[in-house]
């Protein structure tokens, strides 16, 4: 068993006249949690479909858990598992039928069942609900239920596709809980979110935008190589004071948070610029410091500069 | 009529059936703040935003949104507020020019005043070059914004949003937080719903619900102190192998990983960074780094809801 | 674990999902029972086509004993009732103008003679053709009663102008039920098999669990047994239905074994439940997906399939499509069973066409059917 869980190169899929995503290179070592990241229609969604057998591409190779999309694509269904976005889970079924009938689906051995099904039940905090139909669970229950149905096989990798949107705090505690353990065990995981203070929580973090992988790394060295900084300001008036800014700068450089500003500053003159335009406005800084940006100020850093270059 | 608090209610409860969505909330809204109602999806949050747009009777309650009573006057409510509901009530078969045309005319503006809020609308959303686009060929980001503006074309000075931001992207959401912030600039006061933890951020006031019950209120920088504990952030070369070395060090309360790095929580930053440290470096896995970091408003909100079904389990035992 | 490989593990959790879906929604249940019936007993008494009374008009150029004798069998068949004797063609014609009466009887002047001689005599039937269903029934009317009238000489028969035959020799008594309800049996439940089974598959797609399950290792003939086996269990119990009902609300006689209606069942319910999971496999909403089952079952199981026009009048391209609907050979079938029953080796053509339906509507939605989005 190779390292590698999966290796992508050059994939690319078309619908009509537009590529959904293209060119798209990228290696998942085993064991580890890749988080893809993007805004609606980046490509998110079509990515792991062509990695997960159900999609075919226009263009490019991948290989996942040692086998080709093109060729192997049963073979590879058998050794993963793969949340959709909408977790197809039958409503109408309770939780126990839902979990036995992905078990059988998988042909797990009866005898192997049984122990992993209490272990699933008891992890997602499931059990008391085992004979309720999953269209009566919350949000966040059906979510769990739905990760449960995906590890009863034991799969090497589990893909998730937007798994905790819209999903309660407290469940989605208990799914990142899930995840980890897993983790532990040697699966690897790859993950598509739409919130970025959850891919914070994986070991790497790709950026993909107009169907492109744009950036790609750990969390930690995203956020370092954002070239400019993100100053802090504390001020009065923040809201007088954003005004005065975004005038200045544009909006998308300004932003209030928690009642301090923030501000993406490309280099130490702005940082003066700045103070001008606050003191122009009679508006007294209380406190200024650099912070480290959150993955969100990475992404619409390098967001925004796509888009300016796609647009030039 | 410029009341201190734009929105002001008691007791507010909603049931249907035997299930109580909205249990006796009672908050208070000043005018010219951006108010949040944070809450998980299905915690009540849009039959709340819903009774106090008049257009769901409370069971039982009382209170004024804009001055007037949401019990009897309801529909003069309507007349003073802005309603943008989830689903961006918006026509999609419509252009952006006539949707906007349609709204005009459903809240009455003055004709002399239609040309100036039509090409404020489009100015704000950015959708001047694209009126004449249909609507259901616009991205999330847009129509968003579009529906906020149409939301806003009687110029209100109250302005309800439902989940506004649900399924828009990171960058679209940035923006419309922007446009909700020009707003409260202006005067208007804001009230909006989200299940983005995150955003609490960008809000002055806060009200956070769960399973139709209020569970804490304040501004964001207040409800952070909630947490009796602190989080510690450590990195090391092996998480895996240090995870489980800390969980049975007795050092640290909870840890977990997260991303390539771990998640501690502990009594006291300061002792714990010397003594998990410490405890480390002596078993050759010494840390590249411990920094304490902020508790995001997910973690007040997980251990807000902790904390209360707790009480509750103790409440039933005695 | 080797891929594609048939696993009855898996067929079985299919099947037992499927049940649970039917089990869990009464409702469906309730609809896929009652529509058969319902459809049945709204058809079985709209298109009956026995008419109580028919008015005719009788111009007897022979006016013999032996020409009496034949028009006095009109009459007393109940059927008829001579509304008027006329002298003349011009009579017969307002007459029927008129309406007043269906049907008109010329006998020629050398009837009697000719019986007589032993040569065939030969009346002239009038119809009013503007209402062809009535027209219809009662030339056929005519013809069992000059039937019988001939069975009673020896040597000679009468033979009627008539060029539009009907079959009624397997329906001595006259009743057009017998022959339209085994008929409309076929055809209804044509209709409702490809309904039952039409959902099954688009349902699936809406919902996005069928994202889900090409995601896993199941193979697509376990999808679509696991999906009918349950509205096989259904379809074989509307059909039973049917029948009990045709035998003891329209008392129509079985005549043929039940064994072989069983067995014509089940090879027809494969057939027409592939065909709904086909179009359901095609069209990916429920909406369209249930328009093109009506669409594809409801015109060629009505208009095609020999139960409301005979196929021997369709221009001959019709005909050639008739070969395709699959109603056409259980109309065909049910009515043997019901009326004559022959032993299967008689409708041993029908059979086959039955079951190679079944098995290439089956392979063409299997083929249809990827494991792949679009």
């Amino acid at each position: 068993m190779s390292d590698i869980a999966l290796a992508v190169s050059g994939l690319g899929r078309a619908f009509g006249e537009m590529w959904a995503v293209r060119g798209l290179d990228l290696e998942v070592q085993r064991g580890e949690i890749f988080g893809l990241v993007g805004p609606d229609g980046a490509g998110k969604t079509t990515t792991m479909r062509m990695l997960t057998g159900i999609l075919a591409a226009s263009e490019g190779q991948a290989t996942v858990a040692g086998f080709s999309i093109h060729d192997d694509a049963e073979a590879i269904k058998a050794r993963i598992s793969y949340m959709s976005q909408r977790f197809g889970l039958y409503g109408d079924l309770t939780v126990e039928e839902n979990l036995r009938f992905y078990a059988d689906l998988y042909e797990v051995p009866r005898r192997d069942r049984e122990p992993l099904e209490e272990k699933l039940l008891g992890f997602s905090n499931l059990t008391p609900f085992r004979k309720r139909q999953a269209r009566n669970l919350s949000g966040g229950m059906k979510q769990k239920l739905g990760l449960a149905c995906a590890l009863i096989h034991k799969p090497e990798i589990l893909f998730l596709d937007e798994p905790t949107n819209g999903v309660d705090p407290v469940s989605r505690r208990d799914f990142w809980r899930i995840l980890y353990a897993m983790l532990k065990k040697g699966v690897t995981i790859f993950v598509s979110t739409a919130y970025l203070d959850e891919a914070e929580r994986c070991s790497r973090v790709g950026l993909m935008h107009r169907g492109r992988l744009i950036r790609c790394d750990t969390p930690q060295k995203l956020k370092e190589g954002l070239p400019g900084q993100l100053l802090e300001l504390e001020t009065g008036q923040p809201r007088d004071a954003r005004e005065a800014l975004a005038a200045q700068l544009g909006s998308s450089r300004v932003s209030l948070f928690g009642g301090m500003l923030h501000l993406y500053t490309e280099d130490a003159a702005e940082a003066e610029q700045i103070r001008a335009i606050l003191q122009q406005a009679g508006i007294a800084v209380l406190a200024e410091k650099i912070i480290t940006p959150t993955l969100e100020d990475v992404f619409i850093h390098w967001v925004t500069r796509d888009d300016a270059e796609a647009a030039a | 009529m410029s009341p201190e608090y734009a929105v002001e209610v008691h007791d507010l409860t909603r049931k249907f059936g035997d299930f109580v969505a909205v249990d006796r909330v009672s908050l208070s809204v000043e005018t010219g703040q951006v108010f949040g109602f944070l809450g998980p999806n299905g915690a009540g949050k849009s039959t709340t935003i819903r009774m106090l747009c008049g257009l769901l009777l409370p069971s039982s309650g009382a209170g004024r949104v804009a001055g007037f009573d949401i019990m009897t006057e309801s529909e003069t409510i309507k007349r003073h507020i802005g309603y943008m509901s989830q689903k961006f009530s918006l026509y999609d078969d419509l252009s952006v020019e006539e949707n906007i045309d349609f709204f005009t005319g459903i809240y009455n503006v003055p004709r002399i005043r239609r040309r100036e809020r039509k090409d404020w609308v489009l100015d704000m959303a950015g959708l001047a070059d694209k009126r004449d686009n249909l609507t259901r060929s616009l991205a999330g980001g847009w129509k968003q914004r579009l529906a906020l503006g149409c939301a806003v074309l009687h110029e209100p000075p109250i302005l309800f949003l439902d989940e506004p931001t649900s399924g828009v992207d990171p960058l679209s959401r940035r923006q419309f937080w922007d446009l909700i912030a020009q707003m409260a600039q202006r005067g208007t006061t804001v009230f909006v719903t989200t299940h983005y933890m995150e955003e609490a951020e960008y809000c002055d006031e806060l009200a956070l619900i769960s399973r139709g019950r209020m569970i804490a209120k304040g501004k964001p920088a207040e409800l952070k102190t909630v947490i009796p504990e602190d989080i510690l952030e450590i990195r090391v070369e092996h998480p895996f192998e240090v995870l489980e070395q800390l969980e049975n060090s007795g050092l640290v309360k909870e840890v977990a990983l997260f991303g390539d790095t771990l998640h501690a929580v502990v009594e006291d930053a300061g002792a714990a960074t010397t003594a998990v440290g410490d405890f480390l470096a002596g078993r050759g896995l010494a840390a590249t780094g411990i920094t304490q970091v902020r508790p995001s408003m997910e973690d007040v909100f997980v251990s807000l809801v902790e904390l209360e079904d707790r009480r509750s389990t103790e409440g039933a035992q005695t | 674990m080797k891929p594609r490989t048939f696993s009855w593990i898996r067929l079985w959790a299919l099947v037992k999902k499927e049940f649970i879906h039917i089990v869990r929604d009464p409702r469906s249940l309730a609809m896929a029972f009652l529509m058969p019936l319902i459809l049945l007993i709204l058809f079985g008494y709209a298109i009956t086509m026995d008419i109580k009374t028919l008015n005719l008009v009788v111009y007897d150029q022979d006016k013999s004993a032996a020409s009496r004798h034949y028009v006095e069998g009109f009459p007393a068949s109940s059927y008829f009732s001579v509304v008027a004797t006329v002298e003349n063609y011009a009579d017969v014609r307002a007459l029927l103008d008129q309406g007043r009466a269906h049907l008109a009887l010329v006998i020629p002047p050398h009837f009697a003679r000719d019986l007589e001689q032993g040569r065939s005599a030969r009346v002239q039937v009038l119809a009013d053709g503007s209402d062809a269903n009535t027209a219809t029934i009662a030339l056929g009317y005519a013809e069992a009663i000059t039937n019988r009238f001939s069975t009673t000489r020896l040597d000679s028969k009468v033979e009627l102008a008539v060029d539009n035959r009907l079959r009624v020799w397997y329906n001595p008594e006259l009743k057009s039920r017998w022959f339209i309800i085994p008929g409309l049996i076929a055809v209804i439940m044509t209709v409702i098999t490809a309904l039952l089974t039409s959902l099954t598959v688009s349902r699936e797609w809406e919902s996005g669990t069928m994202e889900q399950l090409i995601a896993t290792p199941v193979q697509p003939i376990e999808l679509f047994l696991g999906k009918m086996a349950p509205y096989f269990v259904i379809g074989v119990l509307d059909v039973l239905f049917s029948v009990a009902m045709g035998v003891w609300v329209f008392d129509v006689p079985l005549r043929g074994s039940f064994l072989f209606l069983l067995g014509v069942t089940a090879m027809f319910l494969v057939g027409g439940l592939s065909l709904g999971i086909m179009v359901s496999t095609i069209a990916k909403s429920q909406l369209v997906a249930s328009q093109l089952a009506m669409v594809v079952t409801f015109l060629p199981a009505f208009l095609l399939s020999g139960f409301l026009y005979s196929i021997d009048n369709m221009p001959r391209f019709l005909q050639a499509v008739t070969h395709v609907v699959q109603a056409r050979y259980f109309v065909e079938v049910l009515k043997n069973i019901f009326l004559k029953a022959s032993p299967p080796a008689f409708v041993a053509g029908d059979l086959i066409f039955l079951g190679l339906f079944a098995v290439a509507v089956f392979a063409v939605a299997l083929g249809k059917f990827r494991k792949k989005l679009a």
